[in-house]
């Protein structure tokens, strides 16, 4: 875990996550971990590093390349008393056990008429940005909020890593963690001794008169220097960080746009059945006599992945193209 | 040699308790495939009729506090393991009195009090379920052992193989219970699978103990769970049991079979788990008369299950928007 005291009370994403999970592991010894590389080889991302050191193999279990067997023993689990962190190494090999995300926990507890429930988390690294390629940078938030029944996280700092978490495990509802790889490497303040977030709190990270921005994870920052952008140009963005899809916190950003007028989506999976759609339809619902402007999506472009960095620009969300959007609103 | 049915041994107990269980199996499914008939059973059925014995054998082997994990084709399960006819057949007619508030239908009986955690209509999907449970009795250090009840037919997909390699590698307490009805839905399962015996002969593969066993003869299934439970409980790990059965019905309800030869249906009906029970409880001396008394009784509880979830009423609408969350609502915005 991260030594915190010693890094001048500041921490990475990437050590946020193992400090996340070692503090629910100690406060409640039915958290177990689960996943492929995730014990002694501490993850492929050191994203669990010092947990199999500090709780050992009867906490930290590394599995065999058996994406379904390591959702579907989580699941079960689950369901007879203990709270399983189940790792998928990369986001786009959810598509290898999609039937648990998707047929089984979602559904078992509705199906049996509340008769079980399933407390687990299951993590996984998700997000473009560092030329892996079509099968190892997918944006899939938006595959899990296609599924009523799971809860659905994804941080953008290094503290909501560590606030998120706890709320995750302590959760009695699965919840699919979305860690976004271009994140790891990133700081922030530590978060402080029983840091809880709770889902479904979006944060206004930067406030603003003109225009909404409503990001997540990765997108956070790209709208962040976005506005900086714009600011020097006389517009005034707010940032709202959504920091999770399920429960959508659509309170936040309606009183946002309530007061700008403008809404601006940024987010990183591919615009055709983004989550975005999901904010602006209820925007356009509910928010319509707020708007002065259309509302605009910037999401990724609708092809897999491309490998060099130079195209994966053209299709990813960047400050420029979010800067451009936010010219055209602030123009109406 | 027959006695009164006071001075029964206790084996004769035993087994005319099971043939009791394995009646009340075959009455209420009877009555889901009537009920279905006469337009009171929506969706479709998958009956157990015929596989009665897999289900009872192996409940008679575990604990109250032990793990059953079935599939699509589950009435027989839910009931081994303590569902009232009256509660599945009211799910099946869509009452509000159903097993699982008519949410769930046929497909997913379920009665978690009873540690039968559901019926899955996914093929295969819950063997690694029932890996996790296990993995949970060890982690928890109790010495429960979960049982994944399964079709032929979930021998060739993934998830089964998935779970049967994490399930030996961590020497987990599981046991793998296939009921080879000779059938994957209407293709036989010889034509599409690589060995004769589709999951007994996985088993090496992943260095498990396996059992290939006659899937009518509850005594039969009965002590070959006892030992591969007795295995899982003792720290010994995973077994596959592989029982041969048949199914009376067709696959689903609209299926009437016409794909079986005549003469192999004809054998196996003729080895109806609850006949060769028959038998074996004439062969241990119980009256006939003493037999004809639990029909009676089976027959009576069957027809008052009925007309108990016929009069129920139907499914309350505010239903469909709750249970969702571990709060009870489906709440998912603010």
């Amino acid at each position: 875990m991260a030594d915190v005291t010693a890094t001048g009370g500041t921490i990475t994403y990437r050590e946020a996550v193992a400090e996340g999970i070692a503090r629910e592991m100690r406060r409640d010894p039915t958290v177990v971990c689960l996943g492929e590389d995730i014990g002694a080889a501490e993850g492929v991302f050191k994203t669990t590093v010092g947990l199999f050191k500090e709780f050992g193999p009867r906490r930290v279990w590394d599995t065999p390349i058996s994406e379904q067997a390591i959702v579907g023993a989580a699941m079960g689990a689950a369901m007879t008393g203990i709270r399983p962190v189940a790792e998928i190494m990369f986001s786009d090999f959810l598509a290898c056990c999609w039937d648990y995300l998707a047929n089984e926990i979602p559904k078992v507890r509705y199906m049996t008429g509340g008769q079980v429930t399933v407390p687990l988390v299951v993590r996984t690294a998700n997000g473009g940005g560092l030329g892996f390629g079509a099968q190892h940078s997918q944006a899939v938030e938006n595959w899990a909020l296609a599924v009523p029944g799971l809860k659905v996280v994804a941080p953008s700092t290094p503290a909501d890593v560590i606030g998120l978490m706890a709320a995750s495990i302590r959760s009695d509802d699965p919840v699919v963690f979305f860690e976004h790889k271009g994140l790891f490497a990133s700081k922030g303040p530590a978060a402080p001794e029983g840091h809880v977030v709770p889902l479904g709190a979006a944060a206004v990270v930067r406030p603003g008169a003109d225009v909404t921005l409503v990001a997540l994870a990765s997108t956070v920052p790209v709208a962040l220097r976005a506005a900086e952008t714009v600011a020097a140009e006389g517009i005034d963005a707010e940032v709202v960080d959504l920091r999770c899809l399920v429960p959508l916190d659509m309170h936040t950003v309606l009183d946002s746009v309530g007061r700008t007028s403008r809404l601006v989506i940024v987010e990183e999976n591919p615009y055709q059945g983004g989550w975005g759609a999901t904010v602006a339809s209820i925007v356009a619902d509910e928010g319509f006599e707020s708007l002065d402007a259309p509302v605009r999506r910037v999401a990724a472009a609708c092809v897999p992945l491309p490998f060099a960095d130079s195209l994966e620009q053209v299709v990813l969300p960047t400050a420029d193209k979010v800067a451009a959007e936010v010219r055209r609103l602030a123009a109406y | 040699m027959t006695a009164p049915a006071d001075q029964l041994t206790g084996a004769a107990t035993e087994l005319l308790g099971w043939y009791e269980q394995m009646a009340v199996i075959r009455g209420t499914e009877k009555a889901a495939q009537d009920l279905f008939l006469a337009g009171l059973v929506k969706g479709t059925t998958h009956l157990a009729a015929g596989q009665e014995a897999v289900a009872v054998g192996v409940s008679a082997a575990l604990r109250a506090d032990d793990y059953v994990f079935a599939t699509y084709r589950g009435h027989h399960h839910a009931i081994a393991r303590g569902a009232s006819p009256e509660a599945c057949l009211a799910e099946l007619m869509s009452r509000a009195t159903g097993l699982c508030k008519a949410k769930g239908g046929s497909m997913h009986l379920t009665k978690a009090d009873a540690g039968m955690l559901g019926s899955y209509a996914i093929v295969g999907s819950h063997l690694p379920m029932a890996v996790g449970a296990a993995w949970s009795a060890t982690l928890r250090g109790t010495d429960q052992v979960a049982v994944a009840f399964f079709g032929d037919g979930a021998t060739n997909i993934g998830a089964f193989h998935e779970a049967l390699n994490l399930a030996a590698v961590w020497r987990l307490p599981v046991v793998f219970v296939c009921e080879n009805n000779l059938y994957m839905e209407y293709t036989p399962i010889a034509s599409v699978t690589a060995v004769p015996n589709p999951a007994a002969d996985r088993a090496p593969a992943y260095r498990l103990p396996a059992e290939l066993i006659d899937g009518n003869d509850v005594v039969v299934v009965r002590d070959a769970a006892a030992r591969a439970v007795d295995r899982a409980r003792t720290g010994g790990g995973p077994t596959v049991v592989e029982a041969r059965t048949y199914r009376h019905f067709g696959h689903s309800r609209t299926d009437p079979g016409t794909y079986r030869p005549a003469e192999e249906v004809r054998e196996w009906l003729a080895r109806d788990p609850l006949a060769v029970a028959r038998d074996r409880l004439s062969r241990l001396g119980v009256p006939d008369d003493v037999v004809s008394t639990v029909d009676g009784r089976v027959a009576e509880l069957v027809a008052a299950a009925v007309s108990a979830a016929k009069a129920a009423p139907p499914a309350d609408p505010a239903e469909a928007l709750t249970d969702v969350w571990a709060d009870g609502g489906a709440q998912w915005r603010t």
